[in-house]
């Protein structure tokens, strides 16, 4: 709140630089310390001796020769077939943005032409589904997923994120689809298209930046979930998430925690980089439904 | 739009829905009410020149062949519900008789894997929740501060553990506090006690469980405030400005009753969202002193031995009347505005 009036006082201005500081210390440094010490060995990063030794390599010196070593990534992307969870996360995320968009944007164009009572009701019962926990999804799908036989295997997983997705997609484009005038379609209606004409040729060309920003929430729910693809994928298509989870190890085997460590960068950083690009849709799709009450 | 036109739009995303979200909760219902089978089993006469004993085995073949007959398993009625692991009522009628204070009964009865569950997960709730919210606002006032030239990145900073997938950010986390990470060994060192460390302790899991949700949680709120306060009208706070009004007044009587709104939606969304608290148990593997209601039905559902469809699905469908208990008060009240506005 820049205002002309306002002159703030020296001891508020310290406070809140201060208070940033602190906050963005608490808010990122545990992604730069994982980053770093994913460069050491597991002596160093976890070490039982003194924590010092993460910044001085003094184990990773002993063991490579190097004050930082690739080894636990090269390991975790070839043994531990990291580069097939990758592959599968790829297919996974494309299937699930594309098809998500798709379904989204017929529906919620649909429910914000109308003014019938049950587009609202519609989105109530959306509002309920999203508020589901995946895991009681999760529970009612595998014993009918079992019986057809199509657990385990990628499509299966594809369809559930699309449509556990649906809700949100739904609800977020529906208010982007608000802002759209409704003259715009009215005279194309007028014009002699049909609807879905005008859809597609009226509407769609002006809600690219609605659109991105769905996409880019369908892409972090399919990229980051656990839930659905560690319950409902076979070990051969496991995505990325429960990869990650399976190099941390179990009571019955070890795990190797470097790979964990070298794994969660190597997911974590295209998630940041496509975030830092897209930070404003981002935002302008957290807030599109809130802001309006 | 008529109604036609309407259906065919409508028709690919409504049969997503009804298909993977509508039937599997039937799903669920249905299969809480069965259990799986029993073992068969069968008497074995073995006789030896000693004399001939009489031994119980497993029948495997009969067991396999009727699990395979009915894969749902036998039907339980509400038998799920009330059992040890769920409701407990038999148990609770028990130690209700047989203990002397209520604290102790309150102690044994806290002890059963359900009501242990809900403790945690509604203090997960009750403690996240708040925070969130009053953090998410201190950020979003104090980045609002901020000279516009140098919030974009500041921002792209305090978003960063809300977009990293909650079992990745709790591994980031554990990682530093454990015994042999950054934070946990100066921990030891602070507190002068070598074998502190986050397993040893219930109260210190639950704890960093729950400073790990505001961790994960706040940006969202923050966001959400920081785009509500770009709202607020210039106006009535140089009006009280120059009324006097201080900086807490200011913040007080305008800023708040203009975001009001959205901090029910925050708070509602975050309610939701904590309330199926799951996946910070695994990365801190915590297990063993802290448990949530998705957490028992993910662990009936990786059981090893035959998956525990009946438990799983009774869980879950208690967790989902929770989740309508959540959200009863804003559906009647979305109910009740929808009425006035007809």
């Amino acid at each position: 709140m820049e205002y002309g009036l306002d002159k703030r006082s020296n001891a508020l201005k310290i406070f809140n630089t201060t208070f940033i500081i602190v906050w963005l210390l608490v808010a990122c440094f545990p992604f730069i310390w994982t980053f770093w010490g994913s460069f050491k060995v597991r002596a160093d990063f976890f070490s039982r001796a003194d924590w010092w030794y993460a910044i001085t390599a003094f184990n990773t010196l002993l063991e490579t020769g190097g004050k930082f070593t690739t080894d636990a990534y090269s390991q975790a992307w070839t043994e531990g077939e990291f580069w097939k969870a990758s592959r599968n996360t790829v297919i996974v995320t494309f299937f699930v943005v594309t098809i998500s968009l798709f379904l989204g944007t017929l529906g919620a164009y649909a429910l914000s032409r109308s003014t019938r009572n049950y587009a609202f009701w519609i989105l109530i019962a959306a509002l309920i589904f999203r508020a589901m926990p995946h895991i009681t999804l999760v529970s009612g799908y595998l014993f009918p997923f079992f019986q057809l036989q199509i657990w385990g295997i990628l499509p299966t997983t594809i369809v559930v994120l699309v449509a556990i997705n649906q809700p949100f997609t739904l609800w977020l484009l529906y208010s982007f689809f608000k802002t759209v005038p409704k003259e715009l379609d009215e005279s194309a209606l007028i014009d002699g298209c049909s609807y879905f004409q005008a859809f597609r040729h009226i509407i769609m060309p002006v809600m690219w930046p609605g659109v991105i920003t769905a996409g880019l929430f369908s892409l972090m729910l399919a990229y980051n979930d656990f839930t659905v693809t560690a319950l409902l994928l076979n070990q051969e298509n496991h995505t990325m998430v429960p990869k990650i989870q399976s190099y941390l190890g179990t009571n019955q085997h070890e795990g190797n925690l470097m790979w964990a460590v070298s794994a969660v960068v190597s997911a974590t950083a295209p998630l940041f980089m496509l975030v830092m690009f897209f930070q404003r849709q981002v935002i302008s799709g957290l807030t599109a439904g809130a802001v309006k009450g | 739009m008529p109604n036609k036109t309407f259906f065919w739009f409508f028709l690919p995303t409504g049969l997503a829905m009804i298909l993977f979200i509508g039937l599997p909760i039937i799903s669920t219902g249905i299969q809480s009410f069965y259990a799986q089978h029993d073992q068969v089993v069968k008497e074995v006469k073995k006789c030896d020149p000693f004399g001939c004993t009489v031994s119980i085995v497993v029948d495997q073949e009969k067991t396999s062949k009727i699990r395979e007959e009915k894969p749902l398993g036998k039907f339980n009625g509400f038998g799920t519900y009330f059992d040890r692991n769920h409701l407990a009522i038999e148990e609770i009628g028990k130690f209700w008789n047989e203990t002397n204070s209520f604290g102790e009964f309150v102690d044994q009865v806290t002890n059963l894997p359900f009501y242990k569950a809900l403790i945690f997960t509604l203090t997960y709730c009750l403690f996240v929740t708040p925070n969130v919210l009053l953090l998410g606002f201190i950020i979003a006032l104090s980045l609002n501060a901020v000279t516009r030239r140098i919030r974009g990145p500041l921002i792209f900073g305090t978003i960063l553990p809300m977009i990293v997938t909650p079992l990745v950010g709790s591994l980031v986390l554990f990682w530093m506090i454990d015994a042999e990470g950054i934070i946990g060994a100066n921990l030891q060192m602070l507190m002068d006690d070598p074998y502190l460390s986050l397993k040893s302790s219930k109260t210190l899991t639950w704890i960093t469980i729950i400073i790990y949700g505001i961790w994960h949680h706040s940006p969202f709120a923050f966001v959400v405030f920081y785009a509500a306060l770009q709202t607020v009208p210039q106006e009535p706070v140089e009006a009280a400005i120059i009324d006097g009004a201080s900086r807490w007044q200011r913040v007080r009587h305008i800023v708040l009753p203009h975001i009001y709104p959205v901090v029910t939606f925050v708070a509602l969304i975050s309610l939701m969202d904590n309330f199926r608290v799951f996946e910070p148990i695994i990365g801190f593997s915590a297990e063993g002193s802290a448990q949530s209601l998705s957490w028992l039905i993910y662990d009936n559902l990786v059981n090893e031995e035959v998956i525990l469809f009946g438990s799983a699905a009774a869980t879950s469908m208690m967790t989902i009347v929770g989740i309508a208990i959540l959200l009863a008060p804003v559906l009647i009240r979305t109910w009740k505005e929808f009425r006035t506005a007809r």
